[in-house]
């Protein structure tokens, strides 16, 4: 048995050898004009030697390791959600999700205000992450340009302030509404094609979103973005310490308070807040609604979803408009949340993110998402000395999801559907 | 009028250097494609692999003191074909074949995985900067009035078209003639069919990967020195152009692969030339959007059929 497996074994320890001791133990370092190769420290090397020497005992017992794998209990999907019948699963649920918003309502007020930030792009990733969910977890179509609308949310405030004077409350469901037209318009021709082709031309989309923006510096100030973006008001109230906007008043005047600088981060965080549970709450009813349900459907089967006389086109167009919204909806929040935007904040980085964040929770499934948003949030900003493995990181995961949990962390349930009894 | 004549022929003639190479790096799409219906996402970072390895190779080789032109060459190229084939076959092996049979979306989001992983192994080893590259041959026929506009043809262009050349002559042979090459061809015919006939399909895909890594490293190696320098990131757009070049051809027809890399090349060489450099990306993503709504089987593609 063994013998049988060295020979395999012996080569994947040699290749693991091969891709890793030129990249890894050779150096190209400028000198002057010249390049020159300098070696890695003799550490580097001891690691490549231990990753190959386990390679080959990985691949040398691998028969071993899968039944001792086989015999370990893993948990079941279904174990992590009490399992509760018709009615009362759906009230243990509401009492979750009520339970969860009342902290999230509580947290800025206890929290530091560097938490709250935090916690504040946490939300914005949530609210990316949902809308990115309805295209890729429910409908099945993989976009890699989700970015594109969210900057075209966030262009939109930005470039309305600028040019119009347009104040938050009036840019952000023009924002949304753009996005989702930018999204009917790619989605109305694109969406005939296949899935992978479908993922191509999303990416390349998102890329010549970024482009342009990038060299139509005459309206968008280009690569150096535009700054001076206007917060948020409560019923024209700032929360600055003196009036930007000659119609507006002051937070703590008003109110007869001193003046706290954390005014203004808490209150960003509870819009945020109401935008994300409403972003919940609308796509919990969408999937409940015939066309939530047949996404799902022409996830599955497309052949069979035709022959029942669904429209493809108009069913995945749904999807990917809706999508885009709440990308547009996530951006203009995030354009007010920075006061400052460039094109730099929407490249394809931030669309792999927002996949992952998918991936990572599950797809179609919100509670997994809204887990998986605050976990690849919050966790650069706690090991920031790992930050520069990040991505490195994100690839491997999104690789080892696919491998050993296609259907995420919490993977998604089915609502069904009951009739009331006579 | 005889200046433009000349300037329009160096457009022409940088297109068709450019456009072959995406051409090289189109094949490796277009075969897995062809095979098992996938977009190999991190196709693209193996020839940015195959550039560095080369360049890498050339830098050792110079501390070495060897300088003897064509030894440097043929050793670069040959060590960057291995290695990158090494991450072909691994990558294939790792991240691909377990998710074989499952959902579509799966192994599309694992190849964005290993982009990913992939780019940022080298970033984090080599640096996120720059490199020169050094241009080993040197020289080149000049055209025109030295006092006007002069067309190059520079050695390099030359390298560049035979080198493509002898590939695509080398693979057309290999497929056509040898036996693996004909379970290639099986295979992507009918992988079941081929299957059940005793091919052994794991092998023909790892042998795909194998051959596509092969000629991306090639490509990057000759397009590393051709614009002179490279980074991690140089992989992501040449790899989309590439897949652009392959779905202009037909996606899984390698004859279209080879066409539709110098149709792009070209294409984008006038864009750069005639309009605006700032938005030569741009018109490579539109043509490919526009084929795909237009034409989706390509220039030589056959039309998919959905079968029920």
């Amino acid at each position: 048995m063994l013998a049988k497996r060295l020979p395999f074994a012996a080569l994947c320890a040699v290749l693991t050898l091969v891709m890793g001791l030129p990249i890894l133990g050779l150096n190209l370092t400028p000198q002057g004009i010249h390049i020159v190769l300098k070696s890695a420290p003799s550490a580097t090397f001891m690691w490549i030697a231990l990753g190959a020497a386990v390679v080959f005992l990985f691949q040398l017992f691998k028969d071993y390791l899968s039944g001792f794998w086989r015999q370990v209990p893993l948990p079941k999907a279904s174990s992590f959600t009490p399992n509760l019948e018709g009615r009362k699963r759906i009230y243990a649920e509401r009492a979750g999700w009520f339970l969860v918003a009342v902290l999230a309502f509580a947290m800025p007020f206890f929290a530091s205000r560097g938490a709250t930030a935090l916690g504040n792009l946490v939300l914005i990733y949530v609210i990316l992450g949902l809308g990115l969910n309805i295209v890729v977890g429910l409908a099945g179509l993989l976009d890699l340009g989700y970015v594109a609308f969210y900057a075209v949310g966030a262009y939109s405030y930005a470039l309305l302030h600028q040019y119009f004077g347009f104040g938050f409350w009036e840019a952000l469901p023009i924002s949304a509404i753009l996005a989702a037209t930018f999204g009917f318009v790619l989605g109305f021709p694109v969406l005939r094609l296949r899935g992978d082709y479908l993922a191509i031309v999303t990416l390349g989309f998102g890329e010549i979103i970024r482009i342009v923006i990038n060299n139509m510096t005459w309206l968008t100030g280009g690569p150096n973005g535009i700054g001076g973006i206007p917060n948020p008001t409560l019923f024209n109230m700032e929360f600055g310490r003196i009036v930007k906007d000659p119609g507006d008043t002051l937070f703590y005047k008003v109110l007869g308070i001193e003046y706290n600088s954390n005014h203004k981060v808490i209150f960003l965080y509870l819009i945020t807040l109401v935008f994300a549970l409403f972003t919940v709450f609308v796509i919990k009813r969408l999937t409940k609604m015939p066309v939530g349900r047949a996404w799902e459907a022409l996830r599955e089967d497309e052949i069979a979803c035709r022959s029942l006389g669904l429209s493809r086109t108009g069913i995945k167009l749904s999807a990917f408009t809706l999508g885009a919204f709440f990308a547009g909806f996530a951006g203009c929040v995030f354009a007010a949340k920075q006061s400052f935007i460039s094109p730099d904040s929407f490249n394809l980085y931030e669309s792999v993110i927002v996949l992952v964040i998918v991936v990572l929770g599950g797809m179609g499934s919100q509670v997994g998402i809204i887990l998986a948003a605050a976990i690849l949030t919050m966790l650069p900003e706690l090991a920031r000395d790992m930050a520069q493995y990040r991505m490195l990181f994100f690839g491997l995961l999104m690789v080892l999801m696919m491998i050993w949990r296609p259907q995420g962390l919490i993977p998604m349930k089915r609502t069904p559907v009951e009739l009331a009894r006579e | 009028m005889h200046e433009q004549m000349l300037y329009f022929l160096q457009q022409l003639l940088n297109g068709l250097t450019v456009g072959s190479a995406y051409a090289l790096i189109a094949i490796g799409y277009t075969m897995v494609y062809g095979i098992i219906g996938m977009i190999n996402f991190a196709h693209g970072e193996i020839y940015m692999i195959g550039a560095y390895i080369a360049l890498i190779t050339i830098t050792g080789l110079a501390t070495l003191n060897i300088t003897f032109l064509p030894v440097v060459l043929v050793i670069a190229l040959v060590l960057a074909m291995i290695v990158s084939s090494a991450f072909g076959w691994s990558m294939e092996r790792v991240a691909y074949r377990p998710l074989r049979g499952g959902n579509r979306l799966n192994p599309l989001i694992s190849a964005i995985g290993v982009s990913y992983f992939l780019k940022n192994y080298v970033l984090l080893a080599q640096g996120s900067r720059d490199i020169g590259f050094p241009l080993l041959i040197k020289g080149s026929w000049t055209f025109g009035d030295p006092n006007g506009f002069e067309a190059n043809f520079s050695y390099m262009q030359l390298t560049i078209f035979i080198v493509t050349i002898v590939c695509m002559v080398a693979l057309t042979l290999f497929i056509s003639k040898s036996r693996l090459g004909r379970a290639c061809r099986a295979v992507a015919q009918d992988l079941k069919m081929a299957n059940l006939l005793g091919i052994d399909t794991h092998k023909i895909i790892a042998a795909t990967f194998v051959i596509g890594s092969a000629l991306a490293a090639v490509a990057g190696m000759l397009l590393g020195m051709y614009y002179g320098s490279i980074d991690p990131e140089f992989g992501f757009i040449a790899g989309l152009k590439a897949f652009t070049a392959a779905v202009l051809g037909g996606i899984g027809s390698i004859p279209g692969a080879m066409l539709g890399g110098i149709v792009l090349g070209v294409a984008e060489s006038f864009t750069s030339a005639y309009l605006s450099t700032d938005y030569k990306d741009v018109v490579s993503f539109l043509l490919l959007i526009l084929i795909l709504l237009f034409r989706p089987s390509g220039l030589l593609g056959k039309p998919e059929v959905e079968k029920i």
